[in-house]
């Protein structure tokens, strides 16, 4: 029995508006909400909402008979709470489908994990939550942004209880294996893998109506063949896709729509193939092997690495400066820092930042506002600079406010100095050679703030996560490999 | 194939990048091989280099006992005679703003030496117009006297010679436009030169445009059929010295942003000025450079001060030879905001240098580069956002150093010939 696995990912970012140097400390709103209501809208109308409607008349028809998996950004919930009620409904209603499940993800739609994985487990929790708010389900599957994965982050996700990952079925991971099996963590067993079939999820998302494609026109009867024609052991067909792909990407003039509309009228014909959702697979397959992914892999390009994000000199140095206040953040509870503070982590501003389209992505430069790389870059600077004054000019009052801490702190450092200078006094008595006048001034140490006692805090912290960063060579490896190209 | 060129300028005798243009591609040419190129110049100085063609001087050519065809209906003149002032070194703009002399192309008489040889400035003198069919007199003696597969004539000063070695020869003709008249009068257009230039166009079997942007001037504003124009690229001659990272002031932040070029309306310099000073409202370890001179400097001096900025924007006047990689050497960022460039070969240099830089979507090499940061040139807010960028984010500068030297090492003028001699040998 052969399973066909669709998921689709539904997600937009808060696109960020232009943004000027010289706005820097006065202007502290950053979204371009003209553009989002209307990139919203337009894709509602082209894709979500026929979508929807199209699966929900499927879902009916066939009862049972025809499943499909979804997942949500945390910012695509909260686009749809601002200009898009109509089409959350209509979600909510697949989602109370059982034919229909709901995967979990990080709320951002962000590249957290790689430089904190407390942000990434929040924001996992996160996710959970407003999940749980909207369609009244706990998901059980993970996937991650961008189906980034590498062992470690399905180890990480694994402790958080989730029983599943999905991933992309990279070739330089498969090897010669099959992406149509099931594998799981090759340090946590208990988590399954499902991987993509890029080959058959782009023939949809990529090529459906690429005239110069020699398969074109790709028909039901035609991608379901393909599906018979895998051998008989490989029982898991995993077709991941952009939800955006019906109706957006691909218009609605290619056929697109007819195609998934007939696409379960002919497995019905046929025996031996059904829909699954990944629940359904991870509960009926057998795991085949464990699959081995020391560097992170994606679902982007032609690479499948973490290239298209954290592939050049602008784009490590944006993530490393958002960064790089994290702990200072986390101190601020005000909803517009929290609010900003998730949407600049989105990955989608690093993605505009990518100068690999000067040699082959058209993709991006689809996708991305900006003239280009550099505009993005200098954009997304200039209001991470306005951010971070914000972050520091809400730390600041904030410790001066707790006065009782400060005037402890302050006395205990007193008490410090007291006791060093004794230790000093007393090191002297004992040594022969007293160098006089070498006491370190008293009184420094009161008067010292807190802002600085809480600014070494910080750095500690933030040497103590190095270890963690040093994550990143692997996208170091990967710019080698790119080169290559 | 054997070529036979004519330019303005070759060499170390230029002022400016139609010079440094014709000289590339003639070297470009000769590295391909199996060609021969003669390179006519108004004037030779002897000390051009004669290895990649040979350089012939219109000063040098006899004409008297020459039958010189001044046009229709006119008599062969052997009496020849010309008042030929030669006034210093101007560029065409200021030779413009000379014109309150009126130049008639209607003369009869050309002045000759001793030997019958046409004494020609090869300046932008008083009397270009004079010197401009001088040259085409000339020209059509040497077409007689030299054989050749195709003729070749670099922007509009060069177009009557090469239109007279045509008539002479009977070869194809090729003119290059390096700058239209829109470009350098900013619409303001000479009907004498537009005359020259149309002239030179209708006449020509093809037309060799240095971007698309001024391919689409040809096409539009001088009514050529876009079939016959046809995009060849500029290039850079590598470097060979190495660049040294100067700083200005010894153990300074102090950055400097460069502006490099004629201070005429064409390379828009007021929008420089605009920026810096709205770049210097929020950060002032930057300081701001104009490097050249041209009719609007004074007016560029008089903006600065207003904007209160004097004591962070310098002016240096005209800069020769070493000194202009030397100004390169201390720049942190290059910046190009001309209104209408056909190519604009300096940006090139600045990024051979390892400087980043910064040219208007109006400038043709825009067309080429993607390791520079492109913004229209009145967008003076987006001038100075990128302006800042490149000071205070150095990832920006650290991409630029790394690609920007790597993009333009593959600009190479051998190219650039390669595609001509396809485009000569469609026509021959």
């Amino acid at each position: 029995m052969k399973n066909i696995c669709l998921y689709f990912q539904v997600h937009q970012p808060f696109r960020l508006k232009r943004y000027r140097f010289f706005e820097i400390g006065s202007d502290h709103y950053y979204y371009d909400d003209y553009t989002n209501e209307s990139i919203l809208r337009k894709v509602a109308e082209k894709s979500y909402l026929p979508a929807n409607k199209l699966i929900l008349d499927l879902i009916d028809k066939y009862k049972g008979q025809f499943k499909v998996s979804f997942s949500f950004s945390g910012m695509i919930l909260e686009q749809f709470k601002l200009y898009g009620e109509d089409v959350l409904e209509s979600f909510k209603q697949l989602a109370s489908s059982d034919s229909v499940e709901i995967l979990a993800e990080s709320y951002a739609h962000s590249l957290a994990f790689f430089k904190s994985r407390d942000e990434f487990v929040r924001q996992v929790k996160m996710h959970e939550k407003l999940v749980k708010e909207l369609f009244g389900v706990k998901p059980e599957v993970f996937r991650n942004t961008e189906l980034i994965y590498s062992d470690d982050i399905g180890n990480d996700v694994a402790k958080m209880g989730y029983k599943a990952m999905l991933t992309e079925g990279a070739k330089h991971i498969l090897g010669w294996k099959s992406p149509n099996h099931l594998y799981c963590n090759a340090i946590n067993p208990k988590l399954k893998v499902l991987v993509r079939n890029f080959k058959l999820s782009d023939d949809i998302a990529f090529r459906f109506s690429d005239e110069s494609w020699n398969e074109w026109p790709l028909t039901a009867e035609k991608f379901v063949s393909w599906i018979d024609n895998i051998p008989e052991n490989e029982e898991v067909v995993n077709i991941f896709m952009d939800y955006e792909t019906f109706g957006e990407h691909q218009w609605k003039e290619t056929g697109i729509f007819s195609f998934l509309e007939k696409l379960p009228a002919i497995i019905q014909e046929k025996k031996g193939i059904s829909f699954s959702t990944p629940s359904d697979i991870i509960r009926d397959k057998q795991v085949i092997a464990p699959i081995h992914v020391p560097n992170p892999i994606s679902w982007a390009d032609e690479e499948k690495d973490l290239t298209a994000w954290l592939g050049n000199e602008l784009q490590e140095e944006a993530y490393n400066k958002l960064y790089s206040i994290e702990d200072m953040v986390m101190k601020i509870n005000r909803d517009d820092i929290k609010r900003d503070w998730l949407n600049l982590q989105t990955s989608d501003h690093f993605y505009y930042m990518c100068t690999k389209f000067f040699s082959d992505g058209e993709v991006h430069s689809y996708f991305s506002p900006f003239d280009s790389p550099y505009d993005a870059f200098i954009n997304y600077m200039n209001i991470l600079s306005d951010f971070i004054l914000r972050v520091k000019a809400n730390l600041a009052p904030e410790s001066e406010d707790s006065t009782e801490l400060n005037l402890r702190i302050s006395k205990q450092e007193k008490e410090i100095e007291k006791l060093k200078n004794q230790i000093e006094r007393l090191k002297k008595s004992e040594q022969a050679k007293v160098k006089p006048g070498r006491k370190p001034a008293t009184g420094t140490g009161s008067r010292a703030p807190i802002s600085k006692k809480a600014a070494t805090k910080t750095k500690t912290t933030s040497r103590k996560k190095k270890p963690a960063s040093s994550k990143i060579p692997a996208t170091k490896a990967k710019t080698t490999s790119r080169k290559k190209k | 194939m054997r070529v036979l060129m004519f330019g303005w300028e070759f060499p170390p005798h230029i002022s400016g990048g139609l010079g440094t243009a014709s000289y590339g591609l003639a070297k470009g040419f000769s590295a391909l091989g199996s060609n021969e190129l003669l390179f006519v110049v108004p004037k030779a100085y002897g000390d051009e280099d004669n290895s990649i063609a040979r350089i012939i001087g219109a000063s040098n050519i006899p004409v008297t006992r020459k039958k010189i065809n001044l046009g229709k209906g006119r008599s062969k003149l052997d009496y020849i005679e010309v008042s030929s002032k030669i006034v210093p070194y101007t560029d065409p703009e200021d030779f413009w703003r000379l014109k309150s002399k009126e130049v008639s192309s209607d003369y009869k008489f050309i002045q000759t030496d001793e030997h019958g040889k046409i004494n020609f400035s090869g300046k932008y003198t008083e009397n270009l117009m004079q010197e401009i069919a001088n040259y085409a007199i000339v020209a059509g003696v040497i077409a007689d006297n030299e054989s050749f597969d195709i003729i070749h004539a670099h922007d509009w000063l060069a177009y009557p010679a090469g239109i007279a070695a045509k008539e002479v020869s009977g070869k194809p003709l090729v003119i290059h436009v390096h700058a239209t008249d829109f470009d350098r009068s900013g619409g303001k257009v000479n009907p004498d030169v537009y005359a020259i230039e149309k002239k030179g166009m209708d006449t020509a079997d093809r037309i060799i445009t240095v971007s698309n942007l001024t391919r689409q001037t040809v096409i539009e504003k001088y009514n050529i059929p876009a079939e016959k124009v046809s995009t060849v690229y500029n290039a850079v001659e590598p470097l060979e010295r190495e660049k040294e990272k100067r700083k200005l002031l010894n153990g300074s932040n102090e950055k400097i942003v460069t502006f490099l070029g004629r201070i005429t309306m064409q390379k828009g310099p007021e929008y420089f000025v605009e920026a810096a000073s709205r770049v210097l409202e929020r950060t002032k370890d930057v300081r701001f450079v104009m490097a050249g001179s041209g009719d609007m400097m004074t007016d560029m001096i008089k903006l600065a001060a207003s904007k209160n900025i004097m004591d962070r924007f310098h002016f240096t006047g005209f800069l020769r030879g070493d000194d202009v990689y030397k100004m390169l050497e201390y720049s942190d960022v290059y910046i190009m905001p001309s209104v209408s460039e056909p190519f604009g070969i300096s940006p090139l240099e600045a990024m051979q240098s390892n400087v980043p830089v910064i040219i208007s979507h109006q400038s043709g090499v825009a067309e080429i580069l993607t390791h520079a940061i492109k913004v229209n040139y009145w967008d003076i807010d987006a001038m100075s956002d990128a302006i800042y960028g490149i000071l205070k984010y150095p990832a920006l500068y650290k991409m630029f150093r790394k690609h920007g030297k790597a993009e333009v090492d593959d600009l190479k003028w051998e190219n650039s010939a390669r595609q001509l001699l396809e485009i000569y040998k469609e026509l021959v």
